[in-house]
């Protein structure tokens, strides 16, 4: 059914592609805000990793904890590291003005990054980080070069010697049965504690639950959106057979 | 009931009303599918009008407070997602039928004698359309709200002498600011709705003075039966009604599509950019504005000739201005003896096809960024454009038409 419509929409707007912004190659993302699992685990993750310089200021603890089956209790113990009440926006305690003095321009907000660069940006940009020495805190992103934010996640993927293959899938070569770019990143600076399948597996379930704070209604929307659609479907067979009834008499 | 709707039509005329307009107003029985938009756009009116009202019980007009009260709306007002993808697609929905109900017009002759009022209100519909659509596009103040913003008020800062006194004037500060956008809401909410409402009602009462147009261009009044009826009219109500309710099904279908299941229209119904708070300091990469402002876009950006010494970009917003001027004057360009395209020749039939080629393909120039190529492109159909309008007094005088038949041909 998504298919089909999907099919439908790209036949009635044929420019659509075209927004697309510079041309780094990306991997391909595809969220799935029914995977509670895989949202929980990435709200672990932004939580740790991610909140202490990034806040998602326009969404509340409370419909996390909501949506994604978190206990209020649990939650509050274990993902507010703020003090905040749980029914509170999720800011955080980092001053704009000296973050800003720090990395060059103060960490964005990233309620709807999702949603302004896409997932697959932010999912190849989270693995996008290798070493290189020439930049202040010692290391670059393909994704965004020159970016002033530091490899966070060092500890889990270790760091990279060289540029990750970002926008080249995994691939078996037919004759020798090799697997080429199983992992991102072809030689290590520093062994991380997650092999490459893993970490890409927790940049997926960070990627996730980001997908799912810029936008949290998706589910249910579609699901309504069923039942919208099956009601004017309805509704269209009765006006149709109406109308029918009425116009008989013209001739 | 009948006691009471006596008691009131004696003091007010419901009754005469009601059959002026509805139950005796006799349309030509052969409305095709074109004739659905007039009626979809009144819908869609009324989905921005009752959607806007509640957004408004949420919104915060100001600089700080505007984009965070619609990440409220999105996540902690009940339904408010709901009402603001409404009011959203709704927009751009206004736009796709407004185009068709006008290409429709183009076609079957519609603006021409007795119904030049008609198409001059419904221009002037549409020329508000696009200040309250422009104006609304500010409120959510995202970066592609601002900077679309600054560079259409920058436009008039073309204008030789005064311009840059005007854009000051319609900014109320040196750049698109928290003052800009208070009095963008209150145009947006207030001013241009009451406007656009006054003009629908003449666009309506016009109409149903001289009567509705067809298909096949043919004056229906002319052959009326014993009772005064037009014999190729049928009564509004109940036909049409019922007939536009079926539309209005398949409307809402593909508009209930997007606004469930692809709220962004493929970022070209909220542009990705609108994602991030309006930053004065940080120009995005590429600024277009939404797409039914890109085929005059795409125009304005064609002139790149200095002219009579005056800068290039103010001939830009003269061939802009122009391009909706134009279409004021139609009904008096067009010479033909018929009105639909049915019976007019095969000159005016292939002026129509590149001229609506031309406005499509302007449309997509207006939204990519401009090169070489493309620019050269935009201009000539930029030309095109103005050609159809311009010669349309010769090609129509010219041509040989088909003899139109007495009565209309379902």
């Amino acid at each position: 059914m998504r298919k089909l419509i999907f099919g439908l929409f790209i036949a009635f707007l044929p420019a659509l592609g075209l927004a697309a912004g510079p041309t780094v190659p990306l991997d391909s993302f595809e969220s799935d805000h029914a995977d509670k699992a895989s949202l929980q685990r990435g709200a672990a993750l932004f939580t740790n990793y991610c909140m202490g310089c990034h806040s998602m200021e326009y969404a509340r603890y409370k419909r996390v904890s909501d949506d994604l089956d978190i206990p209020a209790e649990l939650y509050e113990e274990n993902l507010i590291f703020t003090g905040a009440k749980i029914g509170e926006l999720m800011k955080n305690s980092m001053n704009k003005g000296m973050a800003a003095d720090w990395f060059g321009a103060p960490p964005p907000d990233l309620t709807l990054e999702t949603r302004l660069r896409g997932e697959a940006w932010v999912y190849s940009y989270l693995r996008g980080f290798y070493k290189d020495e020439s930049r202040p805190l010692g290391v670059n992103n393909v994704v965004f070069p020159a970016v002033g934010m530091p490899h966070v996640m060092v500890g889990m993927q270790g760091l990279c010697a060289v540029e990750p293959n970002i926008g080249t899938p995994a691939s078996v070569e037919p004759l020798s049965g090799n697997i080429n770019n199983a992992d991102v990143c072809p030689e290590y600076a520093i062994e991380g504690s997650m092999s490459g399948a893993e970490f890409d597996q927790a940049m997926y379930d960070l990627t996730n639950f980001m997908s799912y704070m810029g936008d949290p209604i998706k589910l249910e929307r579609e699901r309504l959106g069923i039942f919208v659609l099956i009601f004017v479907a309805i509704f269209f067979v009765f006006a149709y057979l109406l109308n029918r009834e009425y116009w008989k008499d013209v001739h | 009931m009948s006691k009471l709707l006596h008691w009131v039509d004696e003091r007010l005329p419901v009754i005469e009303a009601w059959n002026k307009h509805l139950g005796k107003y006799y349309a030509p029985k052969n409305f095709n599918i074109w004739y659905f938009f007039g009626s979809l756009a009144m819908l869609v009116l009324v989905n921005q009008l009752v959607t806007g009202i509640w957004l408004t019980m949420s919104y915060n007009p100001s600089a700080e407070g505007a984009f965070a009260s619609v990440e409220y709306i999105m996540r902690d007002v009940e339904w408010g997602w709901l009402l603001r993808y409404l009011h959203s697609t709704g927009a751009s929905a206004f736009f796709v039928v407004v185009y068709l109900h006008m290409f429709r017009g183009l076609m079957y002759g519609s603006y021409q004698k007795p119904r030049e009022l008609i198409w001059i209100f419904g221009m002037l519909i549409y020329l508000v359309l696009m200040a309250e659509a422009f104006m609304g596009y500010l409120l959510p103040w995202g970066q592609m709200s601002y900077w679309g913003a600054q560079v259409i008020v920058n436009l008039f800062g073309a204008i030789p002498v005064i311009g840059e006194d005007l854009s000051l004037w319609i900014r109320g500060d040196y750049l698109i600011s928290g003052i800009t956008l208070n009095r963008f809401f209150a145009l947006h909410v207030v001013a241009l709705p009451i406007v656009l409402l006054g003009l629908v009602v003449l666009h309506i009462l016009a109409l149903h003075e001289v009567g509705s147009n067809n298909p096949d261009g043919i004056d229906i009044k002319k052959n009326k039966d014993e009772n005064g009826v037009p014999k190729d009219g049928i009564p509004f109500h109940p036909y049409y009604t019922v007939h536009d309710l079926m539309g209005v099904g398949v409307f809402f279908f593909i508009f209930f599509i997007v606004v469930f299941f692809f709220p962004e229209g493929g970022g070209l119904f909220i542009e990705k950019p609108n994602f991030e708070p309006a930053n004065p300091l940080k120009t995005p990469d590429h600024i277009a504005p939404v797409w039914y402002f890109t085929p005059f876009y795409a125009m304005l950006r064609a002139v790149t000739i200095d002219l009579f010494g005056l800068d290039a970009k103010f001939w830009g917003v003269v061939v802009m201005g122009a391009a909706i001027a134009i279409l004021f004057v139609l009904p008096w360009l067009d010479k033909s003896p018929v009105r639909s395209m049915r019976y007019k020749g095969w000159l005016s039939r292939i002026a129509l096809a590149i001229f609506a080629v031309s406005f499509v393909i302007l449309g997509y120039l207006g939204l990519v960024p401009a090169t070489e190529g493309r620019t050269m492109v935009a201009q000539i159909l930029t030309v095109l454009y103005f050609l159809y309008f311009i010669l349309m007094p010769f090609y129509t005088r010219m041509e040989k038409t088909k003899p139109v038949p007495e009565r209309v041909t379902g």
